[in-house]
């Protein structure tokens, strides 16, 4: 198939499903819940299609399947074209798209109300997730960055707790006044490019020095502004406990899983590509706002009584060690770009991660929510007798999330900690120790939840009269698996990306060192 | 001179009609006919309210035929003469017909939207199809004028059918009392306007648009110069008090929410649209005439008339939004969102004169491109804009016609209750917003790229733009309170029986469709706006 039609299809498949969507009948829930898992099944399929069916070369380093992405002109005259592609940078969160919201999906049963509308937006936000990931012009980017607005808006502030209505428009506002501030930036760089949306032309004028450095500084506080609400880096965070709390459970999951990652990704393949020197100037004013991240995160974390408001903030923690890994970049003088290359891999891995780990946070609290409508954590306690299997899983989950050995979420923390003990000792300390905080708060957590004599809170009966489900299990099982696996054998992200970052970081390198210092 | 006679005359006017007003200014004389023939046909035919309904929508559209019929003058292949008529009172060129072409569709889709949702006796409904065809005609008028005295001629078509039409629901208070204040206002900035105009000709010795920049220019030059360019400051002020007044800019928009909550919201519809695309095709004529042909000292006036635009609209963009968020209202909402949108219309006109201005002449860039690139951009927002503010206030009359309130607290889960409504009541919102992929979000992406360019020339043109960009934001925060009052807020009881027709289902989703086609593909509705700024822009 056409690569440009494949991709397509890849995207707009979910849009098509939500337009069938209408034509169902409201009273058939089931039959919208099986087509919604089928959509995002066949979308998880096709994801992993681009990456193991023989197309995608790890080792070529450059967009694939061309070098400059495949394209059509959209908008002739201002010279925006629908231009898509993928490399080892965009490939494993695009897989972890199609991964978290086949899942996602499936966990959408506990939806009590509207189903119909639901399923719509759910499959209209895939759309636009998709879309952000394999876009490679500016201007489709932005296109699909705010498409994604509107479905969570609704889907938050519809089907969310008691506190939906502001959890939804607080979002929504801090989202947009980061995507108004890249608006600036993109007229700032199109104008300045003669003429030019597509990413991969902008970062190679970019890199010839074709951008002033004021330009570059301004384009950059701008661009990184915006994709820090996302990310979502202290002091911008604030949006994120209560979306996170507020959202329905398979909209959390997609909210840690995937939304938060293109906050990073974005920062990888916008702003530091089209401003070097304005990256290189503020790298260390990134590294401080990822240590500070980690620790205000975790601080948080250890404060909350609500079990999903904590996981939103160990959310914050773990995010942190990605503006950390991104940002450790020193001109170096012995090593070259080594260690900045493994801190912003480090970066990568741990977005991949703490997709898996914390979209499975996210399920175990809402698996447990469902039964006892509560998440106050001292009214938790005893569930592993009463919920065995259940509580097996979430344990091995939240270890993931803790950064054990063997699990996903150790490899991006450590990886990123060395990086940073080139760029500054001090900070590398402080970051480290935020591990010791995570690990307080996951173990006192799951102290308060699963053990203990016996569950004290209310619906004590509703947990026997509702087991945990094959569907359930199988979320969980899947996930378990994939935290395992990644734990286990990382090269698997590691090979896919190491060529592209390689050669990405090479670029900037050169940028600065010829322009700069 | 010769005596004139009667064959002569005779002679003349068929000469004239066949070779002008047939070719030029047939959709014109197709409204005043359809007029007439309504007025014919309340006098013989009973039962009325269908058949005027259906006199006025084929004449409308018989004169959107007529324009499809003059396009071709748009662009390159140029087969009438574009040019000055009646003594160059009006004039006829690439940029005219589109624009009228627009306010023909325009007023097509406020008659269809009024014919479906309004409920009117017979006679009413003879009087109110041809109030409004006559603004129409109206403002047909001010969008081709190329004199002052045939602009304020236009000005006052539309606008005294327009104070009538906002009175038109004689049993409420509400609605008389915002037809006077609308009266008042309109007569005391017509009076300012006709002032200002009178001034101006008087010191210039033109009423013509396009000579005005050279005689403005010629007095610049002579010995007075100094007093009677403060003189031709003064009277291009008084000028845009009309302006901004028919625009509803900060000062001159304390008409607009009384106006727009007394008056029906068909009628606000029409009033808050129809206006703006005329009234800027004017001064877009004005600006570039202005700024064009002027040299030496008169052409330091040019820069400081964009700041001051500029000011205006920041001053029109703050001060709509922020008033619109303590409504409870949705027409009073909607009419402060006009306010806002007015303002980031006016962005683009300012940025047109800050890059025509001598400083940015001198900086090297294609004026002549970016000017174009200025009038594109204003362009494509109305289009859109036309769609989507009279998408939002027929979406408002639908309210009132089933839940019976206009006010947030009242129309609560509207939007469950009527998906479709509902869905394209978020199209017109989100638009109105700025949110791609809806048209709306080009519009203020071209109009912002304007004043991107001429940040070049001025860099407080900057701020203009940032000003925009977080208005944009702070706008997000009312227009989400309809969707939220229509779509998070639960139904009233008993509500959930009500069904929709589907004459209404379908008018609504053809106000919202062409929205979302021009937000995903604006390619040709652009390049078109391109071609009509090139036919003004040489």
């Amino acid at each position: 198939m056409d690569p440009l039609c494949y991709l397509s299809l890849l995207i707009f498949l979910p849009t098509l499903g939500a337009i069938i969507l209408f034509g169902f009948p409201s009273k058939a829930v089931d039959a919208m819940r099986v087509f919604t898992a089928a959509i995002t099944g066949v979308v998880f399929l096709m994801t992993l299609q681009l990456w193991l069916g023989g197309s995608f070369n790890p080792v070529l380093g450059t967009i694939q399947p061309v070098q400059e992405g495949v394209s059509v002109p959209w908008i002739a005259s201002w010279n925006i074209h629908y231009r898509l592609g993928y490399d080892g940078l965009s490939l494993p969160l695009v897989v972890l798209t199609g991964f978290v919201s086949f899942l996602s999906a499936i966990a959408s049963w506990s939806i009590q109300k509207l189903h119909k509308g639901y399923f719509i937006l759910f499959l209209l936000l895939v759309t636009g997730m998709l879309g952000v990931f394999l876009a490679l012009d500016f201007f489709l980017f932005y296109v699909f960055w705010e498409v994604m607005l509107l479905p969570m808006y609704f889907l938050i502030g519809v089907w969310g707790g008691p506190r939906r209505e502001y959890a939804a428009i607080k979002f929504f506002l801090y989202t947009l006044v980061g995507s108004v501030l890249m608006l600036v930036a993109m007229l700032m760089l199109y104008f300045a490019s003669g003429r030019e949306f597509s990413l991969i032309g902008l970062a190679q004028q970019a890199a010839a020095g074709k951008f002033s450095s004021f330009e570059q500084t301004v384009a950059f506080i701008l661009l990184f502004i915006g994709f820090a609400i996302k990310v979502p880096c202290v002091p911008v965070h604030t949006w994120l406990p209560d979306a996170h709390v507020e959202a329905p459970t398979p909209i959390s999951m997609i909210l840690a899983g995937v939304l938060l990652k293109m906050g990073g990704y974005g920062i990888l393949r916008i702003a530091f590509p089209l401003c070097p020197l304005g990256a290189y100037y503020s790298s260390y004013a990134l590294v401080a706002i990822g240590v500070v991240s980690i620790i205000y995160g975790a601080f948080a974390a250890l404060a909350q009584t609500d079990f999903k408001r904590l996981v939103a903030y160990s959310s914050v923690s773990h995010m942190g060690y990605v503006t950390l890994g991104i940002g450790v970049w020193k001109l170096s003088e012995a090593h070259g770009i080594d260690f900045w290359l493994q801190g912003v891999s480090g970066a990568m891995f741990q977005m991949i991660a703490h997709g898996v780990s914390s979209t499975g946070m996210f399920f175990m609290v809402g698996v447990i929510y469902d039964r006892v409508h509560h998440r106050d954590l001292n009214q938790f306690g005893g569930l592993m007798g009463r919920m065995p299997l259940y509580s097996g899983l979430a344990a091995g989950i939240f270890f993931a999330g803790l950064g054990l050995p063997g699990l996903c979420g150790f490899i991006g923390e450590v990886a990123v900690v060395i990086s940073t003990w080139n760029y500054d000792p001090l900070l590398a300390i402080i970051a480290a120790s935020g591990v010791v905080l995570t690990a307080g708060y996951i173990l006192w957590t799951m102290q308060r939840v699963y053990l203990g004599a016996s569950y004290k809170g209310p619906h004590s009966e509703e947990i026997d009269h509702m087991p945990f489900t094959a569907r359930e299990a199988f979320v969980g099982f899947t996930l378990l698996i994939a935290a395992i696996y990644l734990g286990v054998y990382p090269s698997v992200v590691f090979d896919v990306m190491d060529a592209t970052l390689k050669g990405s970081l090479e670029t900037l390198e050169k940028a600065v060192a010829t322009v700069g210092k | 001179m010769q005596p004139l006679d009667f064959s002569t005359v005779i002679q003349t006017l068929t000469q004239n009609a066949q070779n002008v007003w047939m070719p030029h200014f047939f959709p014109e004389v197709v409204v005043c006919v359809t007029i007439v023939l309504i007025l014919l046909a309340s006098i013989c035919l009973k039962r009325t309210a269908r058949t005027t309904f259906a006199l006025a929508l084929i004449g409308l559209l018989v004169a959107l035929c007529g324009i499809g019929s003059q396009l071709n003058v748009v662009g390159s292949g140029v087969s009438a003469n574009p040019g000055e008529y009646f003594g160059g009172v009006l004039i006829w060129d690439g940029f005219t017909v589109p624009v009228r072409g627009m306010l023909l569709l325009f007023a097509i889709l406020a008659l269809s939207l009024s014919g479906s949702t309004m409920k009117f006796g017979a006679r009413d409904a003879t009087d109110f199809y041809t109030l409004l065809l006559g603004s129409t005609l109206g403002l047909l008028v001010l969008a081709q004028s190329n004199n002052l005295l045939m602009a304020f001629v236009g000005f006052e078509m539309a606008s005294i059918p327009g104070y009538a039409l906002v009175g038109f629901q004689r049993h409420r208070l509400r609605s008389s009392e915002a037809s006077l204040k609308y009266l008042l206002y309109g007569a005391a900035a017509s009076g300012v306007m006709l002032y200002g105009i009178s001034l101006l000709s008087g010191l210039t010795g033109t009423l013509s648009v396009s000579q005005l920049g050279s005689h403005v220019a010629a007095i610049g030059s002579q010995a007075t110069g100094a007093t009677a360019s403060h003189a031709v400051i003064f009277s291009l002020l008084l000028i845009f008090v009309g302006f901004a007044f028919k625009l509803s800019l900060v000062p001159f928009h304390f008409w607009a929410p009384d106006a727009f909550e007394g008056a029906s919201a068909e009628v606000a519809g029409f009033l808050s649209v129809g206006g703006k695309v005329a009234t800027f095709s004017l001064l877009v004529r004005m600006s570039l005439a202005l700024s064009g042909s002027m040299t030496g000292e008169a052409a330091k006036l040019v820069l400081p008339l964009g700041i001051g635009l500029g000011v205006v609209a920041m001053a029109s963009v703050t001060f709509g939004n922020l008033a619109a968020y303590f409504q409870k209202n949705v027409k009073r909402l909607l009419a402060y969102s006009t306010i806002a949108h007015s303002g980031y219309m006016l962005m683009a006109v300012a940025a047109l004169l800050v890059l025509r201005s001598p400083e940015g002449a001198s900086s090297g860039i294609d004026v002549k491109q970016v000017t174009q690139q200025c009038i594109e951009g204003l362009v494509f927002y109305l289009f859109v804009y036309v769609f989507m503010n009279i998408g939002a206030f027929g979406l408002t009359a639908l309210m009132r016609n089933h839940f019976g309130s206009e006010d947030l607290e009242g129309v609560k889960g509207f939007g469950r209750v009527f998906p479709i409504h509902g869905a394209c009541l978020v199209v017109c919102v989100f638009s109105l917003v700025g949110l791609p992929p809806l048209g709306g979000f080009w519009g203020k992406f071209v109009v912002f790229y304007s004043l991107f360019m001429a940040s070049k020339i001025s860099t407080f043109m900057m701020v203009v733009l940032l000003v925009g960009g977080l208005n944009t934001v702070f706008s997000l925060f009312y227009y989400i309170g309809i969707l939220k009052a229509v779509f998070l807020g639960e139904p009233r009881e008993g509500s959930s029986s009500l069904v929709a027709a589907s004459s209404e289902n379908g008018l609504a989703m053809l106000i919202a469709l062409p929205i979302l086609l021009l937000g995903m593909f604006p390619g040709a509705a652009t390049d078109f706006a391109s071609e009509m700024a090139r036919s003004l822009v040489r």
